[in-house]
């Protein structure tokens, strides 16, 4: 084929794909005001985001802060800084590490459950059976899962960057002998609000791509089976790049 | 059976209906008429476009030209609130059941219930055991839809569209995937409900047994366009050849295998 035309293709498609995902977010929110308000569903969702990803969130956190804590003192050490490692941890943990690897976790064990259960409802005609029950699927099935996910990541978050640091903490402490007083102080003199607040905004702005591509892939498959595997897929690695493309622009924005 | 005469008034009028995806015509002009309290079957082939001009009827596919009146009221061109005023009259059982998985048989039956009318959980708990008993189910109202067979999810799933009470049921291939006893129960739950309830009824379908047993009047859908309509016995001893060779289900004659 002509690469022209290739690329033409690609970019005609990719731009129809982002204008529909655009489309069902703008739905999603206007949906989110309408009654009823579906505690029940919300609740079932924020369990499900929240509750039960904790511990993959809590095991990411820990380890990275861990190595973070490793890899920067081995940097540091050359210089003469290792008394900087607490804060080297701290910064990255919360303005960056947390918010990106708990999007990019929570992308891979929800949003690919979202796009999965959405895309079966959808080949099993369970998503037509809510319109003849006079239901909207977008406000009784993406609606709860998409608050539930822009509540739920930046509390996965304040998790991940405590865990996190303190992950550090301890292989500087126990492992490299650090001065745990010197340690903490250098994690809390140097922190400051605008981190811990910068990397919450970016977690909530990743639960609302995760939610809204993942339920997006979900609930338009098509093609049965196949299909569903297909969508699974999708969410997954397309929540997964937009995360960490949007994560620059929005770092950007608030710098 | 109550007779329908010719003279109850039309509840769905179906009128020059039009239907592609992508290039693939699917339906072209289709002309459907029914009455009032009547029982309608679609028969056509696989691929006809039979769940299509289903799915036009309650609202889930837009056709792209032609027009559907039920009661008068032309209801393509709806906005979503009045469309699901006018879904609220209407009930349809689906092809697989289409359960949702997540929920419990009794609230799957009461769905609809919860949704549009304001009622406490345990009123709803028993319009949905009433409804279930009706249907021959007893004592399955706690167990999910994963764990019932195949004709126990077809028959709650028929009695979550009649929960609502709704004027018009659609059965999208009742008997389709079900051993033959089951389907034949099916057909006379169906033909149960048209007297009791006296709802009008489109079902689509291509078992002919089924066809024979459940509709007052038959129609067939051929390449996109009602053909023929008739009584069942009108059906029976039509002279078109697409006709007779769909009701006697040969391979060799005019219809073309895709």
């Amino acid at each position: 084929m002509n690469p022209f035309r290739w690329i033409g293709n690609y970019t005609m498609r990719f731009v129809e794909e982002a204008g529909r995902i655009v489309v069902l977010f703008a739905q999603t929110l206007s949906w989110i005001f309408r009654p009823p308000l579906q505690g029940r569903e919300i609740m079932k969702q924020m369990e499900e985001v929240g509750v039960r990803s904790f511990p993959v969130v809590i095991i990411t956190a820990g380890f990275t802060g861990m190595v973070l804590a490793l890899q920067s003192f081995t940097g540091f050490k050359r210089f003469g800084a290792e008394t900087m490692v607490g804060t080297v941890v701290a910064l990255s943990v919360t303005r960056e590490l947390g918010p990106v690897l708990t999007g990019l976790m929570v992308s891979g064990r929800v949003g690919s459950a979202m796009a999965a259960e959405l895309g079966t409802m959808r080949v099993t005609e369970q998503i037509d059976a809510l319109y003849t029950l006079a239901t909207n699927p977008i406000k009784y099935l993406i609606v709860p899962r998409f608050l539930a996910a822009t509540i739920m990541l930046p509390i996965l978050v304040i998790f991940a960057d405590v865990i996190g640091i303190l992950g550090g903490y301890l292989v500087s402490v126990l492992i490299l002998g650090t001065n745990p007083t010197l340690y903490i102080r250098r994690t809390w003199n140097f922190l400051e609000f605008n981190d811990l607040y910068s990397g919450l905004l970016k977690a909530a702005c990743f639960g609302m791509i995760l939610a809204t591509i993942s339920c997006y892939h979900g609930f338009f498959t098509q093609g049965g089976a196949e299909g569903v595997g297909r969508a699974t897929t999708k969410a997954v690695v397309i929540s997964s790049l937009t995360i960490l493309i949007s994560n620059y622009f929005i770092t950007a924005a608030l710098f | 059976m109550i007779k329908v005469d010719k003279n109850s008034p039309i509840k769905i009028r179906v009128v020059n209906l039009h239907k592609s995806f992508g290039n693939k015509e699917v339906l072209r002009g289709v002309q459907l008429e029914v009455r009032q309290g009547e029982s309608m079957v679609v028969i056509g082939g696989s691929g006809s476009g039979k769940t299509v001009l289903i799915k036009c009827i309650i609202g889930l596919i837009r056709p792209d030209k032609g027009e559907i009146y039920v009661d008068g009221v032309e209801i393509t061109a709806l906005n979503e609130r009045r469309m699901n005023e006018v879904r609220k009259r209407f009930g349809m059982l689906f092809q697989g059941g289409a359960l949702f998985d997540s929920l419990k048989v009794w609230e799957n039956v009461g769905f609809g219930l919860r949704r549009q009318a304001r009622l406490s959980e345990e009123e709803i708990r028993r319009i949905a055991s009433e409804k279930l008993k009706l249907l021959g189910l007893q004592n399955i109202e706690d167990l999910m839809p994963a764990e019932l067979s195949g004709g126990m999810k077809k028959r709650v799933s028929l009695a979550r569209a009649i929960a609502i009470e709704p004027e018009i049921l659609l059965y999208d291939e009742p008997t389709t995937g079900i051993d033959p006893v089951m389907a034949d129960a099916i057909n006379g739950l169906i033909v149960q409900m048209k007297e009791r309830l006296s709802v009008t009824s489109i079902a689509i379908t291509h078992d002919m047994k089924s066809a024979y047993k459940i509709g007052d009047r038959i129609a067939m859908l051929y390449q996109g366009e009602i053909i023929e309509v008739g009584t069942p016995d009108e059906i029976k001893d039509s002279r078109n050849p697409i006709v007779q060779q769909f009701i006697q289900g040969r391979s060799e004659g005019p219809i073309q295998l895709v």
